[in-house]
């Protein structure tokens, strides 16, 4: 694609020669429609951002280090569900960043015959395709009963040990961190695989063979050769799941259990900042709807970053695989 | 030069052996967790099947939702309304889309709008589905609640009869607008994209060629570069019609949900994803069932327009 772009200024440039052209009908149509794109974005931040003021006025930071959640008293903090978005994201990385990884060298090595390759490749585009409501069915009648015969096993095997005891403090409930963590790691699994494949596969095929020929074997090649020169990549491909993982919806508000105390164990129910919005928005008012619009616009500001330096990390390299064709 | 020549005594033999070995443990375990993510998706497509299949009748997509504890019944109209909704998303984000690319690709490539047009497109594909729901609720639920409010506290009369039949037919509130709205917004990136990457695959020469004949580059747009560039863009508009059809947090408190038979656009309109939400949340067998056929219908739904997007549209 970069040499396609590379190449296009030249014939356009030719066809909008000052004075040559004056701008037709069609033209300021398409440059009203992009800057209404433009303008989608900024329109969004700003509405989110004036509907929650009210509740940032009244609230300040208080809203992000409070841990209690009660519309009746007007009372409303954040906390538990900052914290639920951020470890679930993360414990469903840790789960998928290994599988994620054997796939992308899995599809990039020839292991297996091209034909099964392809059944493989097929398969987490599927996964790519699927619903998040579906993903949330298939949890509750899958996930949940597995959770629930490992939970009650991990927090009577875990009680007495220092760290694990509390990260696994019973009792265990089917309806939990874990059970969410595990279905938005498949979620986020076509997201790692498809970048961290396509860094792989820009890796020049030259190192590969100078490796082969230094009498490397090939996972001393794999762990020696491609993988830190497709590293920024994959830093890049984690970095857009997390944000992915983060805004996940659904699935997420149907089996992590929406609950609003602040807890550190991953087997009770805990609530993410998406799931407390898909739970609370319908029926909200007054006050309520702005603090819901200062969690949105958390949730908001949140993966924005995320995303936004995902893409630069993308973007560096880009640049640095070019320089080393 | 003992290290060249390792590979000859006993010791380097043994070395070379466990190298040997080493890869071979790795190429099993790489394999292995490749393979493992087979059984997620063939446990949810078996799942999907073996509950679905027996209640998928013809009768399924005439009927309403039954009433909790409830037997029979269908959901015709939440099959109506994500089709309404995706509708009314794709008659805003298409051509919005479009246009833009044609824009970023055709007319100013290298402008500083276009630059940013490409960027304001990945951080929108960004964004979490639920933003965009929230977004047409404080654009288009809010102002319709907030506005009855005001008129309701008004004098009684006629006028404020009016006024109140005026303000509760404006296109808002809890609605399939609202929901098509917040669709659209999650569909535009995907379009803009794919559309870009369509125009950028036209060939230099058709354009040159017609600029060689004399069209103007309005002409040569319209004539030439986007027909020929309409397979690839259809291919994103089926992949995003595949998306937004699946999509349940964008409308959940912007379309709601309905019972019955939507009288127009401007009421809570049922959907299919939100049926699934609601239905497998429920204690009954029979809702659970019918959460599990409405994801069979969703999940061929969103197959086809995926395989029409791939095959179909693809000529290239």
């Amino acid at each position: 694609m970069s040499t396609l772009s590379d190449e296009k200024p030249a014939i356009y440039r030719a066809g909008s020669r000052p004075g040559r052209r004056s701008p037709d009908l069609f033209q300021v149509l398409c440059w009203v429609a992009s800057v209404a794109t433009v303008a989608t974005l900024a329109w969004m931040i700003l509405q989110i951002g004036q509907q929650s003021w009210p509740a940032i006025k009244e609230f300040g930071l208080g809203f992000i280090t409070g841990e209690r959640w009660i519309p009746n008293r007007d009372q409303y903090g954040v906390l538990p569900f900052l914290l639920g978005t951020t470890i679930s994201s993360l414990i469903a990385l840790l789960f998928a960043l290994p599988l994620g990884l054997s796939i992308a060298i899995f599809l990039s090595e020839d292991f297996l015959p091209l034909p099964i390759r392809q059944v493989v490749r097929f398969t987490v585009e599927m996964l790519a395709a699927i619903p998040s409501v579906v993903y949330g069915l298939w949890g509750i009648f899958v996930v949940i009963p597995l959770v629930q015969q490992w939970g009650k096993w991990l927090a009577k095997t875990f009680e007495d040990v220092p760290v694990l005891g509390v990260v696994f403090d019973g009792p265990a409930r089917s309806n939990s961190m874990l059970t969410a963590s595990i279905v938005l790691a498949l979620m986020i699994l076509p997201t790692i695989t498809a970048i961290s494949r396509n860094a792989l596969v820009a890796v020049p095929a030259t190192l590969r063979e100078g490796s082969y020929a230094l009498g490397a074997t090939r996972w001393e090649t794999i762990f020696g050769v491609l993988l830190p020169t497709a590293a920024p990549g994959i830093v890049a491909a984690t970095i857009l799941a997390l944000g992915r993982a983060m805004g996940e919806t659904m699935a997420v508000a149907m089996l992590i259990g929406n609950s609003d105390r602040l807890t550190w164990s991953l087997l009770k129910p805990a609530g993410t900042l998406a799931s407390k919005l898909a739970n609370e928005f319908g029926e909200a008012s007054g006050i309520q709807v702005n603090a819901l619009m200062y969690a949105a616009l958390l949730l908001m500001g949140l993966t924005l970053t995320v995303n936004i330096l995902g893409e630069l990390v993308l973007r560096y390299t880009q640049r640095k695989t070019a320089g080393i064709r | 030069m003992a290290d060249t020549e390792h590979f000859f005594t006993a010791a380097g033999a043994h070395r070379a052996g466990i190298r040997s070995f080493g890869n071979k443990v790795l190429n099993v375990v790489c394999v292995a967790l490749a393979l493992l993510t087979l059984i997620p998706l063939v446990s949810i497509v078996f799942l999907v099947l073996k509950n679905g299949l027996p209640l998928l009748t013809p009768a399924i997509f005439t009927e309403l939702p039954p009433a909790a504890g409830q037997a029979g019944g269908g959901f015709g109209n939440a099959v109506v309304g994500t089709f309404q909704m995706v509708g009314i998303a794709l008659a805003i984000a298409a051509p919005l889309g479009i246009l833009s690319a044609v824009y970023i690709n055709e007319y100013a490539p290298t402008s500083r709008l276009s630059n940013t047009v490409r960027f304001v497109a990945k951080l929108l594909t960004g964004i979490p589905s639920i933003i965009c729901g929230v977004f047409a609720y404080a654009v288009i639920v809010l102002p319709k609640t907030g506005l009855i409010e005001a008129v309701q506290g008004w004098r009684e009369g006629w006028f404020r009869d009016i006024a109140l039949w005026i303000v509760t037919s404006l296109p808002s509130g809890f609605s399939a607008w609202a929901g098509g709205f917040a669709l659209s917004i999650l569909m535009l990136p995907t379009i803009l994209i794919t559309a870009e990457q369509a125009l950028l695959g036209v060939s230099k020469a058709y354009r040159e060629a017609s600029y060689g004949l004399g069209a103007t580059r309005f002409q040569t747009i319209w004539r030439i570069v986007l027909p020929d560039a309409v397979p690839a863009i259809m291919t994103g508009i089926m992949l995003s019609v595949a998306r937004a059809a699946g999509e349940t947090a964008p409308l959940i408190f912007t379309a709601l949900f309905s019972q019955f038979w939507a009288q127009s656009l401007n009421e809570p309109t049922a959907s299919l994803s939100v049926l699934i939400y609601n239905f497998s949340t429920l204690p009954y067998e029979h809702q659970q069932n019918m959460a599990w056929t409405a994801s069979l219908v969703l999940v061929i739904l969103v197959t086809i327009s995926n395989v029409t997007a791939q095959v179909v549209f693809r000529k290239r």
